[in-house]
């Protein structure tokens, strides 16, 4: 029940886009097509369905104050935790890559499906964003796995919500100084301010 | 030593390298980089100024260390060679802030760490300092982290003011006019808040200068 309040929570009304800010940057270049949209809002959930825990292990096992116990009493006291940006950004990368080649090998439909948006994720700030957040708010294993999940889902939505739109809009006639990033800009204001009526919802 | 080394620090190229990205080719407005810290940062003047000198910081010494060893990088592994130098960088600024500025980095939050993925550092990297010497670089990151900072300064002077009426944490909206039935904007503290007044802010500037996106 904890884990289900969590998804809706990380979905809804924490929505990663939308309240946190974070992916922006390939939200508003890829929103543009919807079915580019849907590839990429795919890509952003498989990926970060694997980082996310993958990133709390090395965190818990590697990084973390007293983590390197395991090796034996005088790594009691190592502290690592000043490394987690560049071994973060190191997993993330390696993991993209990674499955990338799993995809390729084990599902050629897939990963024609995903396309360039695999290699683009390693730079999109939602993946690295979940994985420090994960940190600060001191998850656990199974939290994190359903945290990851759920604002890969909350992405999915959002972009192809704003593709959606953005389809519509070609047709209106806006001022041109508002064209482009400008308008889009106002409409993700206005979407999210739709996603705020979700919050409070407790199950 | 070749001649174009000679160079004046201050020559007429090296300052349109620094003035273009304050306005014609902002990184946020025009390129559309690093939108995500832009937003989340901003909803108090202080943070987004502190945030706009840690990323010009880490631009201009990440283009100056790439630019300095752009000729050792081995072109198929670059981008993990500028990972790691931006990686650095941020760390470095990163225990900087939390010896100085604790309160400001705890606000901060993750965003300190999330200039790692800011597209504009990187964006940077790639597209000038992988081509230049090290001066045009650092005056080129110099201008791309100041035209950030300054947008990042007018969004959080807007939403500190409207939202709050303050800037800096003082109180600038009288009590008069609280008596007279004036009340904060309270969605200005909020997401929508933010995204709002950057696309304002965008209109705003596109009408001075004339800059039509076309889809």
């Amino acid at each position: 029940m904890e884990l289900l309040n969590l998804a809706i929570n990380s979905i809804f009304v924490s929505n990663i886009l939308l309240a946190s800010f974070l992916g922006m940057c390939s939200f508003l270049a890829i929103s543009k097509r919807i079915s580019a949209s849907i590839g990429m809002g795919a890509a952003v959930v498989f990926v970060l369905t694997i980082t996310a825990p993958v990133s709390w292990l090395m965190n818990e096992y590697i990084l973390k104050e007293g983590a390197l116990v395991w090796l034996g009493d005088s790594f009691k006291n190592v502290d690592l935790s000043f490394m987690t940006y560049i071994f973060f950004i190191a997993v993330i990368a390696a993991m993209v890559q990674l499955v990338e080649m799993i995809v390729e090998k084990f599902s050629p439909a897939l990963y024609t499906a995903l396309g360039i948006f695999l290699p683009l994720i390693t730079v999109n700030c939602a993946i690295l964003g979940v994985a420090l957040f994960m940190v600060e708010r001191k998850y656990t294993f199974a939290q994190t796995t359903v945290f990851g999940f759920s604002s890969g889902l909350g992405y999915f939505l959002a972009i192809v919500t704003m593709a959606a739109i953005r389809k519509k809009i070609r047709y209106s006639n806006v001022v041109p100084a508002l064209r482009g990033l400008g308008i889009t800009m106002i409409l993700t204001g206005l979407l999210a301010m739709a996603f705020m009526i979700f919050s409070g919802i407790q199950l | 030593m070749s001649v174009s080394e000679k160079e004046p620090i201050l020559s007429a190229k090296n300052r349109k390298t620094f003035k273009q990205p304050l306005n014609e080719t902002n990184p946020l407005t025009i390129q559309v980089l690093g939108i995500c810290s832009a937003l989340a940062v901003t909803s108090q003047l202080k943070p987004s100024l502190v945030m706009g000198i840690a990323v010009t910081t880490v631009i201009v010494f990440s283009n100056l260390t790439v630019s300095v060893i752009r000729n050792l990088i081995p072109n198929k592994i670059r981008i993990i060679v500028e990972m790691t130098v931006v990686a650095t960088m941020v760390i470095l600024v990163d225990q900087i802030l939390k010896a100085y500025a604790y309160e400001v980095s705890k606000q901060l939050s993750i965003f300190v760490g999330l200039i790692i993925t800011n597209c504009i550092v990187l964006g940077r990297l790639e597209a000038f300092a992988l081509g230049n010497k090290p001066i045009p670089s650092i005056f080129d990151g110099l201008g791309n982290g100041l035209g950030y900072a300054f947008v990042l300064a007018i969004v959080g002077f807007c939403r500190e003011l409207f939202g709050s009426g303050k800037i800096l944490g003082f109180q600038v909206v009288p009590q008069s006019l609280y008596d007279a039935g004036y009340l904060n904007n309270g969605l200005m503290m909020l997401a929508p808040g933010a995204f709002i007044i950057l696309g304002l802010f965008i209109w705003v500037q596109r009408t001075l200068n004339g800059y039509v996106e076309e889809d």
